[in-house]
């Protein structure tokens, strides 16, 4: 550690022979030296001491073996590549043998260098290793291309266009690594082509929880703006396809809020004791409460202000508070706002009289009470809590004035005391204006104000002018000679704006020959019935930006923000999200780390698997029969409303109990009927992957019957049940009626006895189920060890080549848990992916590992105490990875 | 996102800049400094400040302003929550965030907030990930390194980077497996001059400590969930297992971590734990004031109130104060005009109080505020919510570990208004 401290740079004491020691110890042979040497060009750095002349002698080592003063040569070239730029491309090479290295670590951190070099002339060459690294196999890597997008965008903004592609490339990636990186190029290259957006929508909304919380942001941001320009305002209007992918995405964005980061809390009140994260929530949270204040009443108390808050702080909060008072709490918050008066802080002080102002101009009944208040506080001994009051209480008065001439002349008599030019000039403004209700008091306060003139400010100088002149129309006699000694002042006064008005009101008031049309209206003009002035929030007009942003908390536009566009008039097609029904199973079927163990996942996930594979099949019903008339289509929405809640209730009775780990993947429907064979009906099955309740030792089917016929159907029920030895099946309840047109759904449960033997039944016509081996397993959750542990002699092996397309890990889960109700087991190592689960009748523990390799070679092991749906099993899968 | 980062000291010196995209001069700083200046309580400066060509967000922690130079549109709790990530990161590795202590490594540091952030974009910002390519300093391997010549740079991908566990590495072994789990309850609460509350609520938080080898996955659960309000969890937490049934299931991050905070804001549940009795007094003629406080246990649920402090913040206008305690000491800084009383355990049979004059600058007028009270107090071995955990469950690994949980209540933000 002691070695850091030693280059103790003394500013301004940088000798050249200082520099020639580092040179000659980045030129020794030892690698100890260079390294020393290079830490302490890196501390010169650190303390922004120039160290670019040692340029040469760093950019030496850039091939040097140890990697440690590699990466400090690294953090020197990016810092002064830009200002040595022919000097830099002398170690361009060695970045592109780095981007070849086999050790992805080495390649990803080649491709960072590189691409932070901000050198024009290396641009080529730079945009050929971004779109190598894109399709690198290492996510890691690819998430390096990502975070390169922008920094070659910033350097030549003339690549978009093929960023634009490298970008389309990177958004279709799977893993959570990638997500956030990417989102964010897109947002600072080429935010406004939100088409690229569609097709990765959904999976987006499914990674959301589990991309790390920085890329979190980023994402929700864009997918606000997404939803923004997407779909209808749901507070309207909302066909029901976009209201699902809506919530889902609101579904997403819930839990994430509840994750420990501060910066995705807006909505919450919460422990803020951070200084900094407070003034900004509280920035958000004043600007919420203006148009959403039922929101945040339930937690007024959590606004109350402690006299340890910093001010800034104390004033956010006090803007909160003033704009949640209504009738109902205001005396609450007037009791609590009497105890801030009493505050040492007097800016704090300031901003509470202020908030009492504005909490009696919006709240009608409390109005004398606040004035009363105030005018209590002109006696304060402290002249700025008075002269805030003042001025409160000027703007007050302008509502009702002819109630309150007695506070006028309370007013009136503070003129010779107050010092603060604010308030002298609020008190003057009063009297002038109201000079009818105090009629004897005004003259005399004009005479000692002109005593006073010269010695006053400017903006009282103003205000006696105008007293003068409102006086001189209203009491000539008394005042006319008063108000030409004043004017004679202000002629000759050193400010040019009084000299002006001065000149101005003179010409106005006092009749003379020369003296225009005006002077008739002069009274008119001065005494005319002025409006009150509303007090309104500060943060009243900031809701145009979007919450959260450094824009809405600067009430300025920052550079690169993106405006939220309005809400559409129209819906946009929804099938833009579509993807082919295959790809949208993947993206849903991920497997994650979060999905292990819960349950409510379990009720959830089919739920919206089955509504996803839903609005693809009826949007393309609804395209299919665009040409039709419309009523065929409400009515086609109808049955799905409909289906849509027996669903649900479906869902409701399968949940609950069931606690192992979650398998994720695609539900896949099996014919049972054909609606020609069947006259009309047809039926599809399903595997839901849920608990029978009813049975443990069932598997649940899902059965979807629809009624394509002209003709209700009636009494839809199990009869003639043929089963193999063993079996078991528990019958749906029976469907009385099921109308032309319409659809329902049924859930039943059958004993297989872990094997793939068909069950046969009448259903109006003899249909029957055979059940894939894979759905003949539940999932189960065991640790690596474990796992370890259980894999014992019963082994079937089988060596594959994989597909291309699942040469990852990420496709490789999803391909598993689709041929298969398994889950997941964690595992240490990123060669191998383990799943796990238990048979459904005899609980024969399957375990299952898929070991990669290079070039997609790979080795399949199923153990399985069970011979039989151990093969089964093994060419199952290896037919879903291999395909 | 993030352009530069600038660390400065109390005294207003740069000593650490780092830039990540084209270099931005330290001048910038000079707007920062403008409104220190005009801020005079460091707390007081804005953490967003708008220059002509630069935004500077900025925090302020154990002495050392984090300040940080942004171009374009980003949320500033994103950048304000990630230089609390570096803070914390710094106190992670060298026990403490220091001026000190970032120059004594300035090039770890430096390293180190190179992996942070890409381009202004976090990049890797887990604990467990960094101490892997990046190793924590300690005497011994700085020794073996002088004389190898070997280094603080890891050569190989952090498994935590590409696992589905990356708060976690692979490989943790321990001759010794414990997990303690420390509950911690502040009471924030603003009590007024009859002691009756205006407002209370109890900010929770669960701090673990969990040594234990291989990959556990560990339940912990609660025996009266329903108490808290409002929670939030570490990412490792599985989130929809909480949301059904109330239990934190989770594979734990190797050493010290925030497993969760909560909230519990119903009034009628917030005990408060002691009360005040309080006169304080400025005589209208005289130069002087009186002071009495007395303090008593309220609800305590039958623990020791320990670690009892009351400060109070005197109105400039106090000179001096001529009191005496009947229990612990008392000070009273004549600058900045706080009174410090210090009492330690609250016994029962004795109440403390602290009583006697407060001599006034002559002349000056009656002070019309009057000081609050702010209390500070500790109670072991238990939770004022009255929150539980009942039971801890390891699965995923065989050997049995030493597990423990331990309870205290402290005053938060505990004011009383006179």
């Amino acid at each position: 550690m002691k070695e850091e401290t030693r280059p103790c740079v003394i500013p301004g004491c940088f000798s050249a022979r200082r520099h020639d020691d580092l040179k000659e110890m980045l030129d020794s042979n030892k690698d100890s030296l260079k390294l020393e040497a290079m830490k302490r060009i890196v501390a010169m750095i650190a303390r922004g001491k120039n160290a670019s002349d040692l340029f040469p002698a760093v950019v030496k080592n850039v091939a040097c073996k140890n990697i440690e003063v590699k990466k400090l040569v690294y953090v020197y070239l990016v810092r002064y590549a830009e200002e040595q730029q022919d000097l830099a491309l002398l170690s361009i090479s060695t970045f592109q043998r780095g981007l070849k290295d086999p050790n992805q670590l080495i390649r990803a951190s080649a491709l960072r260098v590189l691409s932070s070099i901000r050198v024009t002339i290396i641009v080529p060459i730079m945009m050929l290793a971004i779109k190598e690294a894109a399709s690198d196999m290492s996510p890691y890597v690819r998430k390096t291309a990502a975070h390169a997008i922008p920094k070659l965008y910033s350097l030549d903004p003339e690549q978009k266009d093929q960023l634009i592609e490298v970008i389309e490339k990177l958004l279709a990636d799977k893993t959570t690594l990638v997500a956030g990186s990417v989102v964010m190029a897109f947002e600072e290259v080429c935010p406004e082509r939100i088409d690229l957006i569609h097709k990765n929508y959904r999976k987006l909304c499914n990674l959301l929880i589990d991309v790390e919380e920085w890329g979190q942001v980023v994402i929700i941001n864009m997918l606000t703006r997404y939803a923004r320009t997407q779909f209808l305002n749901p507070n309207i209007n909302v066909s029901r396809v976009q209201n699902w992918v809506y919530s889902l995405f609101r579904a997403v964005s819930l839990p994430i809020e509840q994750s420990h980061d501060a910066a995705l809390i807006y909505t919450a009140i919460r422990k803020i004791l951070i200084c900094e994260v407070q003034y900004v929530v509280l920035q958000n949270v004043a600007t919420m409460t203006i148009k959403r204040r039922g929101m945040f009443e339930p937690y007024l108390k959590s606004f109350y202000i402690r006299s340890t808050d910093p001010t800034q702080i104390k004033i956010l909060k006090l803007e909160v508070l003033t704009n949640l008072a209504n009738e109902t709490n205001i005396s609450t918050i007037l009791r609590e706002f009497q105890t801030y008066i009493k505050s040492m802080d007097k800016d704090f002080v300031a901003a509470t009289i202020q908030a009492i102002g504005r909490c009696a101009t919006n709240i009608g009944e409390v109005r004398d009470t606040c004035l009363n208040g105030l005018v209590q506080l002109l006696s304060n001994r402290d002249e700025l809590v008075v002269a805030e009051s003042v001025v409160v209480i000027k703007k007050l008065l302008q509502m009702q004035p002819e109630k309150h001439s007695d506070i006028i002349k309370h007013m009136a008599k503070l003129t010779d005391n107050i010092q603060v030019p604010m308030a002298r000039a609020s008190i003057l403004w009063l009297i002038g204006e109201y000079c009818e209700h105090v009629p004897k008091i005004a003259p005399d306060v004009l005479r000692k104000m002109a005593k006073s003139f010269t010695n006053e400010e400017d903006i009282v100088k103003l205000q006696i002018i105008n007293l003068a002149a409102k006086l001189y129309l209203t009491n000539s006699k008394q005042t006319k000679l008063l108000t030409q000694y004043v004017l004679n002042l202000a002629k000759y006064d050193q400010n040019y704006d009084i000299r002006d008005r001065a000149r101005f009101i003179r010409q106005l008031i006092v009749p003379t020959e020369k003296s225009g049309a005006l002077s008739k209206y002069a009274k008119k003009l001065f005494l005319a019935l002025k409006p009150a002035p509303v007090l309104e929030s500060p943060f009243k007009d900031r809701d145009h930006f979007q919450l959260g942003s450094l824009s809405h908390l600067l009430n300025a536009k920052a550079g690169g923000y993106q405006e939220l566009p309005d809400w559409p008039e129209a819906a946009p097609d929804p099938s833009v999200r579509n993807v082919e029904v295959k790809e949208s199973v993947r993206a849903v079927g991920t497997v994650t780390y979060r999905d292990t163990g819960s349950s409510e996942e379990e009720v959830r996930k089919p739920e919206r698997k089955s509504k996803q594979s839903k609005s693809d099949s009826e949007s393309e019903s609804e395209s299919e029969s665009e040409s039709e008339s419309s009523e065929s289509e409400s009515e086609d929405s109808e049955d799905s409303e409909a289906e849509l809640k027996k669903k649900k209730k479906v869902v409701s009775g399968g949940g609950g109990s069931f606690s192992t780990i979650a398998p994720s993947s695609a539900l896949k429907s099996y014919e049972l009927l054909h609606r020609i064979t069947g006259e009309g009906l047809s039926v599809e099955y399903c595997f839901s992957r849920q608990p029978f309740i009813p049975d443990a030792n069932m598997v649940a089917v899902q059965v979807h019957f629809t009624n394509n016929s002209t003709s209700d159907t009636k009494s839809l029920h199990m009869e003639d049940v043929k089963l193999q030895s063993g079996m078991r099946v528990k019958e749906f309840p029976e469907i009385e009626l099921l109308p032309a047109g319409e659809t329902a759904t049924a859930v039943m449960g059958i004993d297989f006895c872990d094997s793939t033997q068909t069950a046969n039944f009448q259903l109006k016509f003899f249909v029957s189920i055979q059940p894939p081996v894979g759905e003949l397993m539940r999932p189960f959750f065991m640790t690596e060890n474990e796992f370890k542990k259980e894999q014992g002699e019963e082994e079937n092996c089988e060596k594959l080549t994989l597909d291309v397309k699942c040469r990852n890990e990420h496709a490789i889960v999803q391909k598993v848990t689709t041929a298969a109700n398994l889950s997941r087991v964690p595992c240490g190592s990123d060669k191998e992916c383990r799943f796990a689960g238990r048979t459904v009748t005899s609980s024969s523990l399957v375990l299952v590992t898929v070991a990669t390799k290079d070039q997609g070679a790979a080795q399949l092991t199923v153990n399985c105490e069970k011979m039989v749906i151990g093969t089964m099993l093994v060419k199952d899968i290896l037919l879903a990875l291999t395909q | 996102m993030i352009d530069s980062l600038f660390l400065i000291n109390h005294s207003g010196d740069i000593f650490l800049e780092k830039h990540w995209k084209s270099v931005i001069s330290r001048s910038v700083c000079d707007y920062f400094f403008e409104a220190k200046e005009k801020a005079v309580d460091p707390e007081n400066v804005a953490p967003v400040l708008q220059t002509p060509h630069h935004y500077l967000i900025s925090i302020y922690r154990d002495k050392i302003f984090f300040l940080s130079a942004i171009q374009t549109e980003v949320p500033p709790l994103f950048v304000i929550e990630f230089l609390h990530r570096v803070g914390d990161t710094f106190l992670d590795y060298f026990g403490e965030c220091s001026e000190t202590v970032i120059k004594d490594n300035v090039v770890i540091v430096y390293e180190l907030l190179e992996e942070m952030l890409d381009n202004g974009f976090p990049l890797a910002t887990e604990s467990n990930v960094l101490k892997e390519m990046i190793k924590p300093p300690n005497i011994l391997r700085s020794v073996v390194n002088t004389l190898t010549g070997g280094s603080n740079v890891g050569n190989t991908l952090p498994t935590g980077q590409l696992s589905n566990v990356p708060w976690r590495r692979a490989g943790v072994k321990y001759t010794n497996n414990e997990a303690y789990f420390d509950v911690i309850e502040e009471i924030d609460a603003i009590l007024d001059k009859s002691g009756t509350t205006v407002f209370a609520e109890i900010q929770g938080v669960i701090e673990a400590c969990v040594r234990l080898t291989g990959m556990p996955d560990l339940t912990l659960s609660f025996m009266n969930p329903r108490l808290l309000d409002d929670v939030s969890f570490h990412p490792c937490v599985r989130f929809k297992r909480w949301e059904s049934e109330r239990v934190l299931s989770f594979i734990p991050p190797d050493g010290n971590f925030t497993l969760m905070s909560y909230q519990v804001s119903s009034q009628n549940l917030v005990a408060i734990p002691v009360y005040v009795k309080q006169n304080i007094s400025f005589l209208e003629a005289g130069s002087c004031g009186r002071l009495d406080i007395t303090i008593g246990p309220k609800q305590t649920m039958g623990k020791t109130v320990e670690g009892l402090m009351v400060t109070v913040h005197m109105p400039k206008a106090v000179l001096t104060v001529n009191l005496t305690a009947t229990q612990g000491t008392h000070t009273y800084d004549l600058a900045t005009k706080v009174l410090v009383w210090d009492i330690g355990k609250l016994n029962p049979q004795k109440l403390p109080n602290l009583r006697g004059s407060l001599s006034m600058q002559p002349g000056a007028p009656k002070p019309e505020e009057y000081p609050s009270l702010n209390i500070d107090l500790k109670i072991q071995q238990l939770a004022i919510s009255g929150l539980k955990v009942s039971r801890l469950d390891m699965y995923g690994e065989k050997y049995k570990p030493f597990k423990g949980v331990k309870y205290l209540t402290k005053a938060g933000k505990f004011q009383v208004r006179t």
